[in-house]
């Protein structure tokens, strides 16, 4: 099957503002597609194009099978678009908001009322379909805004950071939502902040930063170059950090980073938890006074670093935690 | 709360062909009346604000300033309905802004309805809102002493010109919340309104004005809008106190009107469509 998005040099301005520099992206039917990258990255700006809401000035883009610069509408009728900011209408219902898309998508009122309440039974919106969408917590409003993407059935889903903001159990719960819907054979492109969330929902991953994407893969493929976990140590003295960082560079062999002013080293490992015992045993082993030490996900800029600038990293650099 | 269940879902269907223009124009208008209706402050806060303003001159100013001939209220009120109106327009820029701003209107634009839908229904909701405030307005005159000159005929025209002017503004109000992107923006943009409506015969003759404010009330379009409207409701005083026939008025007030929907249409659609 074709792929739903083909992006190939895409390109957009916005003043002097190079928001998207030559993208190129591909994503396959029934999957779901991350695009990761922090603010300012383009992921909104390529979302929006996606969506037909921009016009690129170069490049070429296929979404849904349709020329997307050439036939936009045709595109508009095959996507749903949930944003960042839940662009739901507070003074209707969340029966009127999903029944007013379904009209718009063209649906006969019968059939608009049906999709409204299939759409509220899927995302267990049922109890509060009729009351005024203004009376919602912020976990219904996302998923009533997923649920306006969903009732014209579309081919592609496109999702812009539908989780930030959210509380865990509200993030947790979308999630879910959006796992059931790759079942049903529906494509999902999705943009995120979050390592956890690419990481949980894709599988397919695009890293992009200014414009363009630097990596791409499966999580696991991209996991494995840059490491699935980080072992940090917390040291009481100063001094110890350079010998911290010697023994911690030869867990896996990748270098340490020294954040000098919090007195923190920390090393990306193959396995947190194998990482933790070997640092553990390591530091107890040589007597070194350890305050605090744990292991965490990479975070986005340590992904950046490993993609991006793996050759020149220095020990002396400090990383944001 | 309740959570997420696992009933079969409906398959992805095959792509939606483009929704009509009367059915997408009249589907978003009534999203647009509903928030105006479900939105107590708003409705409540537009029409309690214009009687409340309207009291005031009626029964404040009208004791100072006397008009030849008439009670001032015969005279205030086509003046007060019509830039009344305008005001009114200031508050739809900042709703649309807010709209933008919270990207109901990127929603809109991802749906398969013609481009034109969306400022359609803007400019229709805010008639019926303009008909609505203008409405309540006109009750509350005649409650004050109103009353009309002419025939019960023209004081129904000179109601829907005040309409009708309106709406010329309102593609005006439009273009000034697509450029402001925010609430605050465009009614800091509205502002514009205030010389307009002030410097203008709506609520003093412009003879009493020092003459270089004259220069001003005498050439712009708020002046002739009212004009219009008041010599359709003073019937036969008009011509004495106005000085030319009503025709002389509504033909330049609707002129004015066409020229300000000519300018700023193509800019609102423009904007619009680049987003």
């Amino acid at each position: 099957m074709a792929p739903t998005i083909e992006a190939a040099g895409l390109k957009k301005r916005f003043g002097k503002t190079r928001a998207l520099d030559g993208l190129d992206l591909v994503a396959q039917r029934g999957q779901v597609t991350a695009v990761l990258g922090p603010n300012g990255a383009g992921k909104t700006t390529f979302v929006r194009t996606v969506a037909t809401l921009l016009r690129p000035d170069e490049g070429t883009l296929r979404v849904a099978g349709r020329d997307a610069r050439r036939d936009p509408a045709a595109v508009r009728g095959a996507i749903g678009l949930a944003g960042q900011f839940a662009a739901v209408e507070p003074a209707m219902t969340g029966r009127e908001n999903l029944e007013m898309v379904a009209r718009l998508f063209g649906q006969p009122r019968r059939t608009a009322k049906a999709s409204a309440s299939a759409v509220l039974a899927q995302l267990g919106l049922v109890e509060v379909g009729d009351r005024l969408a203004r009376t919602y917590s912020g976990g219904m409003r996302r998923r009533l805004d997923l649920g306006a993407s969903l009732v014209g059935a579309p081919q592609l889903l496109v999702l812009d950071e539908p989780t930030t903001g959210l509380d865990p159990r509200s993030r947790i719960e979308l999630w879910n939502a959006v796992r059931t819907l790759v079942r049903t054979g529906t494509d999902v492109l999705l943009t995120t902040q979050y390592l956890d969330e690419a990481d949980h929902l894709a599988s397919h991953v695009v890293i992009v930063d200014h414009g363009r994407a630097v990596a791409s893969g499966s999580p696991a493929e991209l996991k494995q170059q840059i490491g699935a976990s980080v072992v940090e140590l917390h040291v009481r003295d100063s001094r110890d950090l350079t010998r911290v960082a010697e023994l911690l560079e030869r867990l896996d062999h990748d270098s340490a980073q020294i954040d000098e002013a919090t007195r923190r080293v920390n090393v990306r490992v193959e396995s947190g938890r194998e990482g933790l015992m070997a640092a553990m045993q390591a530091v107890h082993h040589h007597g070194i006074e350890i305050e605090d030490m744990g292991m965490r996900q990479p975070n986005l800029d340590e992904v950046f670093l490993a993609l991006t600038g793996a050759e020149d990293e220095q020990t002396a650099t400090a990383v944001a935690a | 709360m309740t959570t997420i269940t696992s009933t079969p879902l409906r398959r992805p269907g095959p792509p939606a062909s483009q929704t009509g223009l009367a059915i997408s124009t009249l589907t978003i208008t009534r999203r647009a009346l509903l928030r105006f209706v479900r939105t107590p402050q708003l409705i409540v806060l537009a029409t309690v604000q214009m009687t409340l303003f309207f009291l005031i001159y009626r029964y404040m100013f009208g004791g100072a300033i006397h008009i030849a001939g008439m009670p001032y209220v015969d005279y205030l009120v086509p003046g007060f309905i019509t830039t009344g109106v305008l005001f009114t327009g200031m508050g739809t820029a900042a709703a649309m802004a807010q709209d933008l701003e919270e990207g109901l209107i990127d929603r809109l634009r991802s749906l398969p309805i013609p481009r034109a839908a969306v400022l359609c229904a803007r400019a229709t909701a805010d008639t019926a809102i303009f008909v609505w405030i203008a409405g309540f307005a006109t009750v509350v005159a005649f409650a004050v002493g109103f009353r009309l000159h002419g025939t019960a005929l023209e004081g129904l025209e000179a109601f829907g010109l005040a309409v009708l002017f309106g709406f010329a503004f309102e593609w005006l109000f439009v273009t000034m919340a697509l450029f402001a992107g925010n609430a605050q923006a465009a009614q800091g943009m509205g502002m514009i309104v205030f010389p307009f409506v002030f410097v203008s015969s709506a609520y003093v003759p412009i003879g009493s004005m020092p003459s270089w404010l004259q220069a001003f009330a005498n050439h712009q379009p708020m002046t002739y809008m009212v004009d219009a409207v008041r010599s359709l409701t003073l019937g036969p005083q008009a011509h004495e106190l106005l000085g030319h026939t009503s025709s002389y008025y509504v033909g330049r007030s609707l002129a004015w009107g066409a020229a300000i929907v000519v300018v700023t249409f193509p800019i609102a659609v423009a904007k619009y469509r680049r987003g």
